[in-house]
């Protein structure tokens, strides 16, 4: 068999684990893949890369991959999916003096999300009236999961991101510092920067994803669209030694190995056991508040990677949420195009044989 | 000339902003400004009111540069990213190259080409002087590491300089290896029988 090679561009995120996976667990080398992974420090330069085809596929924000495919943001650059990368994972953390506030606002359960929301919105106008400046929230990316994911929650009170509380970008990586220094007063972001931000003293996890949404959609295998429909071969090998990393990543027993690999210095480079912990679910929340347990945090099991083009329909609500786009049905049509689950079926079917 | 454009270059390479620079005050634009820094990016366009922002792709707050505009509604003047859909070549230029290009909303692209073009030139100038540098680097290190070599077989074996750089060429040549490979193998064994 000959060896096909093939450049795959991800950023540090406990969900690009399955591609790491893929390499490091020899499930890629096993297809005939040499598989090559690029950490890379931007979405925007995962898909500029993933355009002019310095990388062959990329892990993706679900969100930025229907950006690309529309051209809003930067260049248009179709692109699909033939599987996603995982689901759920989010989490949103705030500053602690800016927890207490909420804690001290809040009127009933604060695990409860409407109960949340509207100790926020206590607090925006508490801060409007005494003229200090608005709240500053961070995503890590503008089409993210997270940005509307931050958009519902504070919807649940009438607030609007962007409005009522400001936002901002800021690279998961700068998270934890940018929180210490005030610069913002929480964030939305994937594994492991809430843990991180947390294990750094530095923040308070007030509620998961899962919170809001169960089974979120969030990363996946972006492809340029006409390479899905030109290398068949490349995209169902790939997407099989996916699949077969899933199932690995899914035993207990495998967490601790699957957490050395992750740690290592060219993936996330971070402590092994700040990653072991979240994959077995146990999340630090600090604040002086026990850990709660979410298991599996992030998911990887088969059915959280099949691409839902229903999932396109959650994501262009939140970008009208955020005023990112006008959704028309030609519009809907596109983006929900992006999923492909024929050529997971495709894959899943590849891996059975 | 092109008058009156403010230009931010982000760039943490001193050395590559500056040649950025200079390239642009060749082509006669005047009001630049360099930054290194990563972070306090927001409040360095809300201080500079740039028209352009000239950004290389290592740096990890292209993102938020990107994104400002799409969840801030607190910019004044919104920035997106310069794309000319009808011109890919040079956006495989530009991101081969590892330059990426922001102008304030309603910049006339035909004001944005020259500028994209020369930072496409000077990064890939810069990278040639790179690649030099370190070739040129590594020969003077293998030159070092023969040198050393051939000092060891010199007092091992009582030979002259002539003849012990012969015997280490012969020896690299039977055994089809580069002469600085087997250079570093005496070294470490010298070191080993110490």
């Amino acid at each position: 068999m000959t060896t096909l090679h093939l450049r795959v561009g991800f950023m540090p995120l406990v969900d690009c684990a399955l591609l790491v996976l893929a390499k490091d667990e020899g499930f890629a080398e096993a297809e005939g893949l040499n598989l090559e992974l690029v950490r890379e420090v931007s979405w925007s330069n995962l898909r500029d890369k993933l355009n002019v085809r310095l990388f062959d596929a990329a892990h993706m924000l679900g969100p930025a991959a229907i950006a690309a495919t529309l051209g809003i943001g930067g260049v248009r650059a179709p692109m699909a999916a033939p599987l996603a990368l995982n689901r759920d994972g989010a989490a949103i953390t705030l500053s602690l003096p800016c927890f207490e506030e909420l804690s001290r606002l809040a009127e009933g359960d604060l695990s409860d999300t409407a109960v949340s929301a509207r100790a926020l919105a206590a607090m925006v106008a508490r801060r409007r009236a005494s003229g200090l400046p608005a709240l500053t929230f961070a995503a890590v990316f503008g089409f993210s999961t997270h940005i509307y994911l931050l958009g519902e929650w504070l919807a649940k009170s009438g607030l609007v991101l962007g409005e009522d509380v400001r936002c901002e970008v800021v690279p998961p990586p700068q998270t934890a510092e940018a929180l210490a220094g005030g610069r913002i007063d929480g964030f939305c972001a994937g594994a492991p920067w809430n843990s991180a931000a947390v294990a750094a003293g530095v923040g308070a996890m007030v509620h998961a994803g899962v919170d809001l949404r169960r089974g979120c959609h969030d990363k996946i295998l972006a492809w340029r669209a006409d390479d899905v429909l030109r290398r068949p071969a490349a995209v169902t090998k790939l997407g099989v030694a996916i699949l077969k990393a899933s199932a690995w990543a899914c035993r207990p027993e495998n967490f601790a190995r699957m957490a050395q690999h992750l740690s290592a210095p060219d993936r996330l480079a971070l402590p092994t056991a700040l990653i072991e912990r979240i994959l077995q679910g146990d999340l630090i929340q600090g604040a002086g508040r026990p850990a709660r347990r979410i298991a599996p945090f992030v998911r990887f099991d088969r059915e959280a990677l099949r691409p839902e083009p229903d999932d396109a329909d959650w994501v262009l609500s939140g970008m009208q949420r955020a005023g990112q786009i006008a959704v028309t049905s030609e519009i809907r049509e596109i983006a929900r195009g992006v999923f492909l689950p024929a050529s997971f079926e495709g894959i899943s079917a590849a891996e059975g044989r | 000339m092109q008058p009156n454009l403010r230009i931010l270059i982000v760039d943490a390479n001193q050395v590559r902003a500056a040649i950025i620079e200079e390239g642009l005050r060749e082509a006669g634009y005047d009001q630049l400004v360099r930054m290194t820094a990563t972070t306090g990016l927001v409040a360095a366009i809300e201080t500079h009111d740039p028209d352009v922002v000239v950004i290389d792709l290592e740096d990890p707050s292209r993102d938020a540069l990107a994104d400002m505009f799409l969840v801030s509604r607190h910019i004044r003047r919104p920035i997106t990213m310069f794309v000319d859909q009808s011109d890919s070549a040079s956006i495989e230029a530009a991101v081969e190259a590892g330059v990426s290009a922001y102008i304030v909303d309603g910049l006339k692209k035909e004001r944005m080409q020259p500028i994209l073009q020369t930072c496409i030139s000077r990064f890939n100038a810069f990278r040639r002087l790179r690649e030099e540098l370190d070739e040129a680097r590594s020969q003077l290190e293998d030159r070092r590491t023969i040198d050393q070599a051939k000092r060891i077989v010199m007092r091992l074996k009582g030979l002259s300089e002539d003849e012990a750089y012969a015997l280490m060429r012969r020896t690299a040549m039977n055994e089809k290896r580069k002469l600085v490979d087997i250079a570093r193998s005496l070294i470490t064994a010298a070191e080993m029988l110490k």
